[in-house]
C-alpha cells in the first residue's frame, strides 16, 4: 500500500500518544467496519484545547489519521475542532489511499465524541 | 548487509524464478519460438519442449503424461476441475464437498455452481485447520459429484489427511480433487497412493514463472472443457501454449521435488529459530494453525493488542516482506475466512502476521527479524494501550 511520506512520519512517529489522567473528555470510538478503535482525551481550558492523547488500534492509516488530528486540534476552540472533518485530515496528510479514507472517520468521530463528553460533564446539550 | 537488504517472508505469495529455470526458460522466448501446432522444424522443438516438461510434472507427482494438462495457473487449474466435473453431470444436479479454509479460487467457484443449482457442503475444521475424514465420509449422498479439499493451507499451512480423505472417496466413486498449489515442492505427492483424481498445481510458488500450472487428472475421469478452441492439450483445453511458461513449470518441478526432505530440513530448522525467538522475546503471541502437521515455512502468529495490518507496514519500512490475512488488508474488511473457521477469535485474526519462509531466507534473515520484531510489536502496543 502506498501512503504519503507525511502518513509514514506519522505512523513512525505519531504524535501526542497516551492518556490524559485528569482529562475533561475521553472518547472511546471503534469502527465497525474494520474493527479499528481508537481513544481521545482531551483537556479543555476555556473553551479551548490545551492539551490532547491518543490510544489506537488499527492500521497505519488510522494511526495516522489520530496522530495527525491531534495535531490539528491541538490550540482550537471546541467550535473549531468540531467543524474539523475527516477530509481535512486526509488533506493535511497529502491524501489516503482510496480504500483507507475511512481510516480518517475514525478519527473525525473521536473528536466530536470527546467534546460531546465534555459537554455533557458541564451539564450542557450534546452537539449533534 | 545493510538495513535495506530486502527480508522476504512471503514465500506462500510467489517466489523469484530459480536462475536455472529462467535458464531453461530463456531460448523458448526467442529461437525456439515455434507454435508447437505448427509444422516446421521449430516446431518440433516446441512439441518436445512440451512433452519434456509434461512428463516433468507427472515425475513429480507420480502421474502419467497424458494425465497432465497446462493452464494459465492455480486458479484456472481449481475452476477447471470443480467446474469441470460438475459441468460434466446433468445441468445444476450434484452435489460438492468442499471445506471452509479452502483458497478463493475454490469457493468462489462452488459458490457459483451453487447459485446454478448445485449443493455444496463447507466442512468445518478443528482450531488446527484439519478437517476430520469423519466428517467427509458422513457429507457423502447418494448425488455427491466431488470432493474437494486442499493439500495444505496457504494461510496457517495446516496439511490435511489427504490420502485417508482419498481413501474414502476412492471407495465410494466419488472424483476427489485437491488444490495443492501450496504442498508442491514442500511435501511429497503421489496421486497413486494418495487416491487424487485431480489435483491444481501452480508454478509461481515453487520457483518457477507467474501464469502457468498444471491440473492433473485421472484417466478415466469425466471432466468437461472449459476453454474452447483449438486442440491444444488433447482437445480439452485450447489456445496457444504458453511455451516458455511450460518449460519453465517442467524445470521449476523438477527441482522443488527432488529432495523434499533437505529443502525441508534447511527451512525447518530456520523457522523453529525464529518462533522460539519470537516467543522468548515477546509476550502474549499464540501460534495460528497445527504445530505439527504444517508447512516447513509457514508460521501464522497474532500478536494481541497489535493490528496485523500495522505491523506489516512498520516492518515493511525496515525491509521485511510479509503477509497478513487479517482485516482491512488488501482493502478487505472481514477477518480471513481460514483464521475464523479455525474459530480465531476477529480481535485475534485481525493481529496476525503470516511469516513463509523458503529459498531466499538465511540465518541472517532470522537474526534481522528477531531484531526487529520485539521492537515493532512493542511499538504497536504502546500505541494501543495494551502495554507490553
Amino acid at each position: 500500500m502506498q501512503f504519503t511520506e507525511t502518513v509514514m512520519d506519522h505512523f513512525e512517529n505519531p504524535r501526542n500518544v497516551g492518556a490524559l489522567e485528569d482529562a475533561d473528555a475521553v472518547a472511546e470510538v471503534g469502527s465497525p467496519e474494520c474493527g479499528d478503535t481508537t481513544t481521545l482525551y482531551l483537556k479543555i481550558r476555556e473553551n479551548r484545547i490545551v492539551d490532547v492523547r491518543f490510544r489506537t488500534l488499527g492500521c497505519a492509516a488510522a494511526i495516522a489519521s489520530s496522530s495527525m488530528a491531534t495535531e490539528l486540534i491541538l490550540g482550537k476552540s471546541l467550535e473549531e475542532a468540531w467543524a474539523l472533518t475527516n477530509t481535512d485530515v486526509v488533506r493535511a496528510l497529502g491524501g489516503l489511499p482510496e480504500q483507507k479514507v475511512h481510516c480518517s472517520v475514525l478519527a473525525e468521530g473521536a473528536i466530536r465524541e470527546a467534546i460531546n463528553d465534555y459537554r455533557r460533564r458541564q451539564g450542557l446539550e450534546p452537539w449533534e | 548487509m545493510s538495513s535495506n537488504t530486502l527480508r522476504y517472508f512471503d514465500h506462500s505469495a510467489t517466489t523469484p524464478t530459480h536462475p536455472d529455470v529462467l535458464a531453461a526458460m530463456l531460448p523458448y522466448f526467442t529461437e525456439r519460438f515455434g507454435n508447437p501446432s505448427s509444422h516446421y522444424g521449430i516446431a518440433g522443438d516446441s512439441r518436445a519442449a512440451v512433452r519434456k516438461a509434461r512428463a516433468q510434472v507427472a515425475a513429480a507427482i507420480g502421474a502419467s503424461p497424458e494425465e497432465i494438462f497446462f493452464t494459465a495457473g492455480g486458479t484456472e487449474s481449481d475452476n477447471w476441475a470443480i467446474k469441470g466435473v460438475a459441468l460434466a453431470h446433468p445441468e445444476g444436479r450434484g452435489h460438492i464437498i468442499t471445506t471452509a479454509i479452502e483458497h478463493h479460487a475454490v469457493l468462489h467457484t462452488v459458490d457459483w455452481l451453487e447459485n446454478l443449482g448445485y449443493t455444496v457442503t463447507r466442512l468445518p475444521v478443528d482450531c488446527y485447520g484439519r478437517v476430520d475424514p469423519g466428517d467427509v465420509e458422513e457429507a457423502i449422498k447418494d448425488d455427491t459429484i466431488l470432493i474437494s479439499v486442499m493439500t495444505a493451507n496457504n494461510e496457517v499451512g495446516t496439511i490435511q489427511p489427504i490420502r485417508r480423505i482419498g481413501e474414502i472417496a476412492r471407495r465410494v466413486g466419488v472424483a476427489f480433487h485437491t488444490d495443492a498449489v501450496q504442498a508442491i515442492g514442500n511435501i511429497p505427492i503421489d496421486v497413486e497412493q494418495d487416491r487424487i483424481d485431480l489435483l491444481s498445481l501452480s508454478a509461481h510458488k515453487f520457483y518457477g514463472p507467474k501464469g502457468v500450472g498444471a491440473l492433473y487428472i485421472r484417466q478415466g475421469t469425466v471432466v468437461d472443457t472449459l476453454i474452447h478452441g483449438g486442440a491444444q492439450e488433447s482437445g480439452r483445453r485450447a489456445g496457444t501454449e504458453n511455451l516458455p511458461g511450460i518449460v519453465g513449470l517442467g524445470a521449476a518441478i523438477e527441482r522443488a521435488c527432488r529432495d523434499i526432505p533437505a529443502h525441508n530440513a534447511r527451512i525447518l530448522a530456520m523457522r523453529d529459530r525464529l518462533l522460539r525467538g519470537i516467543l522468548e522475546q515477546i509476550p502474549n503471541v499464540h501460534l495460528n494453525g497445527h504445530s505439527e502437521e504444517r508447512l516447513a515455512g509457514n508460521l501464522n502468529l497474532s500478536f494481541d493488542g497489535v493490528d496485523g495490518e500495522a505491523l506489516l507496514t512498520m516492518l515493511g519500512m525496515r525491509g521485511v516482506c510479509a503477509s497478513t490475512g487479517s482485516a482491512c488488508s488488501s482493502g478487505s474488511e472481514s477477518p480471513s475466512h481460514v483464521l475464523t473457521a479455525l474459530g480465531v477469535p476477529p480481535s485475534r485474526a485481525r493481529s496476525s502476521l503470516r511469516l513463509s519462509l523458503g529459498d531466499l531466507n538465511d540465518e541472517e534473515d532470522i537474526d534481522t527479524l528477531l531484531a526487529l520484531l520485539p521492537d515493532a510489536v512493542a511499538r504497536l502496543r504502546r500505541l494501543s494501550g495494551t502495554g507490553a
